[in-house]
């Protein structure tokens, strides 16, 4: 795709991006209705659930781009790895806001160490050390190969710390096994799911790009400095 | 295999000779765990259930003080190069490195654990077979990732300071199951729930050693 249509593509996805959140604003907080037991504060679980989804969305790219360089060396697949790092620890972040603001009133406690919550919090930092090192590296050829091998590292970490926390007491409820979710909050919580994908796929591609450019940016720096 | 032995004797002769990293090491754990009797000092009278949390943040930490030399006295004697120049895979050198790192760890354990016996006056005696193996296990799982980020941190700006970082996230597993199969030995005796703890920690040394002689090469390569 060239430019011209790229930039096209990223204006069709803003735009739904903008009437996408004001439908999921109002199926959350008008059209989905009141939850028997919480209330109104059950409506925070249309936030929650979609970025905590998005967020394992995100680090699984990271994954793949993480992957693909190792075996490519093509530093668009260290933009796209970074890109993702990057917004995954954002989404996590709203997930590990939005949770405790539901918990204090719905089990009267900000935190509790169940093995949902604290493989969100352990995501988190794995993540936030994969930033970290790509902070302390110069050397750009490096960064991108030492940071890919950590991805993966974090990656293959996430199901062996799931096995290790899973037997932990759980309080948190899982729409898997309950039976999913009552028919008639499914179409809010659909539209939150479908926007939270949006919003990400559009970070990504506005993330990405503006790294590219920046990588060039060095590559072109470089160039100067050696034919001076 | 001889070669991973090869760069395991340097490492260990190395040792013998300095005692850098084992002195530091241990003085450290004892460190942590006189840190812990003051901080603990409500519990002195009934500590036993939290002595295999004390015991692993101990290891963990003079562990990672240990991991930290492992590249650093090379990198700074400039003999990285001449490791990396030596015709063996690199993944040889990883396995070297993790053996010794294993060996150094489970030295200070043993030691350490000896210390935690005298400070919070526990008594074992048939425990110690079943310990020793939670140890091996837990250690294994430790120096298997530790070897590989440890050469990560070693070539940062950060260097020591990046290491616990990025190290305590990646361990939490391994610090979950040795946190809990020694509670199970020294607390609840049941020694058939040893197995799972022992598995997933197993488990843990066998991906990331994989993992580790996969990408080995593309942390070390200058």
């Amino acid at each position: 795709m060239n430019e011209k249509s790229q930039s096209r593509l990223d204006a069709a996805l803003g735009l739904a991006l903008a009437l996408g959140m004001i439908l999921a604003l109002y199926m959350a907080f008008i059209g989905a209705p009141r939850e028997k037991t919480m209330g109104d504060l059950q409506r925070i679980f249309y936030f929650h659930v979609p970025a905590g989804i998005t967020g394992m969305t995100a680090f699984a790219i990271n994954f793949v781009a993480s992957l693909m360089f190792i075996i490519k060396r093509n530093r668009r697949w260290d933009h796209l790895a970074l890109s993702a790092a990057e917004i995954g620890v954002m989404f996590l972040t709203i997930v590990l806001i939005t949770g405790p603001i539901w918990a204090k009133p719905a089990w009267f406690v900000w935190w509790t160490w169940s093995p949902r919550l604290t493989l969100s919090l352990v995501l988190w930092l794995l993540y936030i050390a994969y930033l970290l090192i790509r902070n302390y590296i110069e050397d750009p050829g490096r960064k991108a190969l030492v940071s890919a091998v950590f991805g993966i590292v974090a990656f293959a970490d996430t199901p062996l710390v799931w096995f290790s926390i899973r037997w932990w007491r759980d309080i948190h409820p899982t729409m898997l096994d309950t039976g999913g979710l009552s028919p008639s909050m499914r179409p809010a919580f659909l539209i939150c799911w479908a926007v939270f994908q949006i919003l990400l796929v559009y970070l990504l591609r506005r993330r990405f790009y503006l790294e590219s450019m920046r990588g060039d940016l060095e590559q072109i720096e470089r160039q100067v400095d050696a034919t001076r | 295999m001889s070669k991973v032995w090869a760069v395991f004797r340097k490492d260990l002769l190395v040792e013998l000779r300095t005692k850098d990293t084992l002195n530091s090491m241990l003085f450290f754990g004892i460190v942590v765990l006189v840190i812990f009797n003051f901080a603990l000092e409500s519990l002195r009278e009934s500590i036993r259930p939290a002595v295999p949390g004390i015991l692993w943040v101990a290891f963990a930490f003079s562990g990672t003080l240990g991991l930290n030399r492992m590249f650093a006295s090379e990198k700074e004697n400039g003999c990285l190069q001449g490791l990396l120049m030596v015709p063996v895979d690199r993944g040889v050198i990883y396995f070297g490195k993790m053996l010794a790192a294993t060996v150094f760890m489970l030295v200070s354990e043993i030691i350490i654990f000896v210390f935690t016996l005298v400070f919070f006056n526990l008594t074992v005696s048939v425990e110690i077979p079943y310990l020793i193996l939670v140890f091996f296990i837990g250690t294994l799982g430790f120096t298997a990732v530790g070897t590989l980020l440890s050469a990560i941190a070693v070539n940062t700006k950060m260097r020591e300071v990046l290491l616990p970082l990025i190290l305590f996230p990646v361990i939490l597993p391994v610090l979950v199951n040795a946190v809990e199969a020694t509670n199970i030995i020294l607390n609840t005796v049941d020694y058939r729930a040893l197995k799972l703890p022992l598995t997933i920690m197993s488990v843990f040394t066998i991906v990331f050693g994989t993992v580790s002689y996969l990408l080995f090469e593309h942390v070390l390569e200058d």
